[in-house]
């Protein structure tokens, strides 16, 4: 399938096949470098990577297997122009989402005029019912969010999904940075880049803007992980660290006399706002999972009082759902009055026995996703898979066709990017990080880029052997 | 600082401090395996290497009798044994892991890089060679944590638990030398002074890295009960129990005054240096090495759990 090349361009989508000009000294300056001088850079950048300790467990596998997310030297660079046209839209889409969500725990509105159905929110396995008599402290329940952006020509950039609960992977945007900072200092100084290194300061901000008004004098905000050995468990550490917070797991966290404590070397110190990076099932074990030791029994009485921050807050999950997503053009145009800036992929929901019934006629062509899949596991790549695969997936399909939703196989944009036989153009996709507090909304400029290493592989997950790049936007 | 968090460093500390030691003994019973066998203890090194490391049972369970090889197998690389050097980097370096936030980049590196190395050696290939040069590596591995933790981390109460736990590992260390060895340092040996006991005496200092030191304070040839003094009550040997118990004082009286409050763990500390700064050795010698050796081992797990008590839980 041919795609626009991000330093390309591409003549078939209105593109020269010339270097776009944002590319230009970059270009220029690869050209002038031998293929000796990357091979050295880019063990440099590896030994860099292991040495801090960024690893990911694939599938909360133990410390054995502690391995590093591929990473790529090639930057990938967006236009201060195109930048702004983003980020505008990702601002309305936050806005977008909190009011939704505002509206569905509360009056409902979106679903008396006929926007979403109601099973589609009622019965979603994200829905959390206790949320319909807790206001989230300064109203906010998306605070920290992320869409993944996919190019597929100069002007032509979609939201792929939107990520309400934790979209992960801002750490590894911080970190890229540093270690181009450190590998190509050059190049920094020839290019405007706007910095990302700001996002940790803004984050603690976000969190501190929107403790409870019970909170005295500074609030305390703390990352609470579920501990060493999740997947993000990197990210959960530099965050804090950043931060300069602590990071807890839900033994250090406790509930007594109506708030939240943790225990410190100085005795119990009370705490305003969790950032919390484990699952709504967990965080409670008294409203949900009984079973879970990770959470803190309690917790949710107090917020419930009013006298705790919960980051992202419970039951946000059922805005980046892949059903709801179908709905998104409508939901942003119901909540903000304006036509969305960012387009939403045509989908084809298989709980209608129309759009059923053409997906089942168009698999090899299409992209079919589980509606609560998520991280590139259990979905259909029509046009990169084989008939086998394909007839497997219609039985699943057939199955239980509300579990699925189709999109057209999108031309992703693709970047060069350097594999085992040198440079070659490889699909990427773009992870922007937005941020939601009690007054303003910002987007970091930047990003994480992820690419698909495998030759025509539009499947950019790490999990599926997906890599990243530094993402820039030029200061212009 | 979050109680987790203090306890992870008091675990790293301890950990670190520990393969450190368990270095030590391996190196000190090759080095006593090379000499002439002693024909009423042949081998005797390599129990007393393992008693020392206080995993004499689970050893006895899994070996039999101890040779060389399962020796420097069990305490150098056998993941079952928590003593064992590979397990003590494996923990420390979870520890770190866990609250890498409360550590400096240089710490941090110093024990991942000495983990990610570790796991590169081949235990299956080595030799005697290559095995003491893994023993002179891994001493390095915690002279450069040392390092790193002496230059880098801040002087808070973070530091003040790495040091502590580091300083309770190295008392019961040097005391567990003492248990399991002050048979050959009581004064009813004088008399034998034969070659094996003088070397037997200067290897317990060399399980201490105090054989120049020895020297250094006494000036003359090895006497058995200059080297219990030595281990026991000088001030300036930093492993000695004296010393050990100044440091462990000395930290907990900065947590003290950190945090405003003195509790259980600073009253046992400060009467554990009153009572051995008011000792001489030959007083330890009428009252028995060995009692006073269990007691100090078991009043040193108990403050060390007076410890967890008052900070860490």
């Amino acid at each position: 399938m041919a795609a626009y090349d991000e330093m390309f361009g591409a003549s078939h989508t209105g593109g020269t096949g010339e270097v776009r000009p944002v590319y230009g000294e970059l270009k220029h300056w690869m050209d002038t470098r031998s293929s000796e001088f990357f091979d050295a850079r880019r063990r440099q950048a590896e030994l860099f990577f292991r040495r801090i300790g960024i690893t990911f467990a694939v599938g909360g596998e133990q410390e054995a297997h502690e391995r590093l997310i591929p990473f790529d030297i090639v930057p990938r660079i967006i236009s201060g122009a195109e930048w702004r046209r983003l980020e505008r839209g990702l601002i309305q889409r936050a806005r977008a989402l909190n009011a939704f969500l505002a509206d569905i725990y509360g009056p409902a509105e979106c679903i008396r005029a006929g926007i979403v159905p109601p099973d589609v929110i009622y019965r979603n396995p994200q829905y959390r019912v206790e949320m319909t008599r807790i206001r989230p402290p300064n109203g906010v329940y998306v605070h920290v969010s992320g869409a993944d952006l996919v190019r597929t020509g100069e002007d032509e950039f979609f939201v792929l999904e939107d990520n309400t609960r934790t979209p992960s992977g801002v750490s590894y945007m911080l970190e890229n940075r540093e270690v181009m900072m450190r590998l190509f200092p050059e190049l920094f100084a020839r290019h405007r880049i706007a910095p990302v290194e700001t996002y940790t300061d803004a984050l603690l901000a976000c969190l501190k803007s929107v403790a409870p008004a019970s909170s005295e004098g500074d609030p305390t905000a703390v990352v609470l992980t579920p501990g060493p050995f999740n997947s993000a468990f990197y990210e959960h550490s530099f965050l804090a660290d950043k931060m300069g917070i602590e990071l807890v797991e839900g033994g250090d966290l406790f509930v007594d006399e109506g708030g939240v404590f943790m225990r410190t070397t100085e005795g119990p110190r009370r705490v305003d706002v969790i950032y919390r990076r484990i699952d709504d099932d967990f965080l409670d074990p008294i409203v949900f999972r009984s079973d879970s030791l990770l959470g803190v029994p309690g917790l949710m009485s107090v917020y419930e009082a009013g006298r705790v921050a919960i980051v992202n807050a419970p039951g946000a999950g059922v805005a980046d759902d892949k059903c709801v997503y179908t709905y998104m053009s409508d939901i942003i145009r119901f909540f903000t009055g304006e036509e969305a800036i960012l387009k939403t992929v045509p989908t084809w929901r298989c709980r209608e026995p129309e759009s059923l019934a053409y997906v089942l006629d168009h698999l090899g062509e299409l992209v079919v996703k589980e509606v609560n899949g998520s991280g590139g596991y259990g979905m259909l790549v029509g046009p990169t898979s084989t008939q086998a695969e394909i007839d497997a997936f219609r039985a699943k399909l057939l199955h239980q066709p509300d579990g699925f939703i189709a999109q057209p196989t999108l031309a992703l944009s693709t970047c060069p990017t350097f594999v085992q036989q040198g440079l070659a153009p490889r699909h990427v996709d773009l992870r922007p990080f937005v941020l939601t507090g009690a007054k303003e909304v910002q987007v970091t400029p930047g990003g994480l880029t992820r690419v698909a290493l495998t030759q025509g592989s539009l499947v950019v997950n790490s999990s599926q052997g997906g890599g990243t790049k530094d993402t820039w936007v030029l200061d212009e | 600082m979050l109680s987790r968090t203090a306890d992870s460093l008091y675990w790293m500390g301890r950990y670190m401090e520990r393969a450190d030691f368990t270095a030590r003994i391996l190196e000190a019973a090759i080095r006593l395996s090379s000499l002439p066998v002693d024909d009423a203890s042949p081998g005797g090194e390599w129990d007393s290497a393992v008693a020392i490391s206080d995993v004499a049972e689970p050893f006895l369970a899994v070996h039999g009798a101890a040779t060389e090889a399962n020796v420097c197998d069990y305490l150098a690389f056998n993941p079952d044994n928590p003593s064992s050097i590979r397990c003590c980097l494996g923990f420390a370096r979870a520890n770190a892991r866990a609250m890498r936030t409360a550590l400096t980049p240089e710490v941090w590196e110093a024990i991942n890089d000495a983990w990610n190395e570790f796991n590169r050696l081949d235990p299956d290939k080595m030799d005697v060679q290559s095995f003491s040069r893994f023993l002179e590596w891994l001493k390095g591995v915690v002279r450069a944590y040392d390092g790193a933790v002496h230059h880098t981390q801040l002087r808070n109460d973070g530091y003040a638990f790495m040091r502590l736990g580091a300083a309770v590992e190295r008392a019961d260390n040097t005391a567990r030398i003492l248990d399991v060895k002050y048979h050959l340092l009581l004064p009813e040996n004088e008399p034998v002074g034969g070659g094996l006991d003088y070397f037997q005496w200067s290897t317990i200092l060399r399980e201490v890295s105090a054989l120049t030191s020895y020297r250094w304070v006494y000036r003359e040839s090895i006497k058995p009960w200059l080297v219990a003094d030595l281990l026991i009550l000088n001030r300036q040997m930093p492993r000695s129990l004296l010393s050990c118990c100044d440091d462990i004082a000395h930290h907990l009286d900065r947590l003290a005054a950190a945090y405003s409050r003195r509790g259980p763990a600073q009253r046992l500390a400060t009467a554990s240096v009153g009572r051995l700064a008011g000792l001489r050795i030959d007083q330890i010698f009428q009252s028995g090495l060995h009692e006073f050796i269990i007691r100090f081992i078991s009043e040193n797990a108990r403050l060390s759990s007076v410890i967890a008590e008052q900070y860490l839980l």
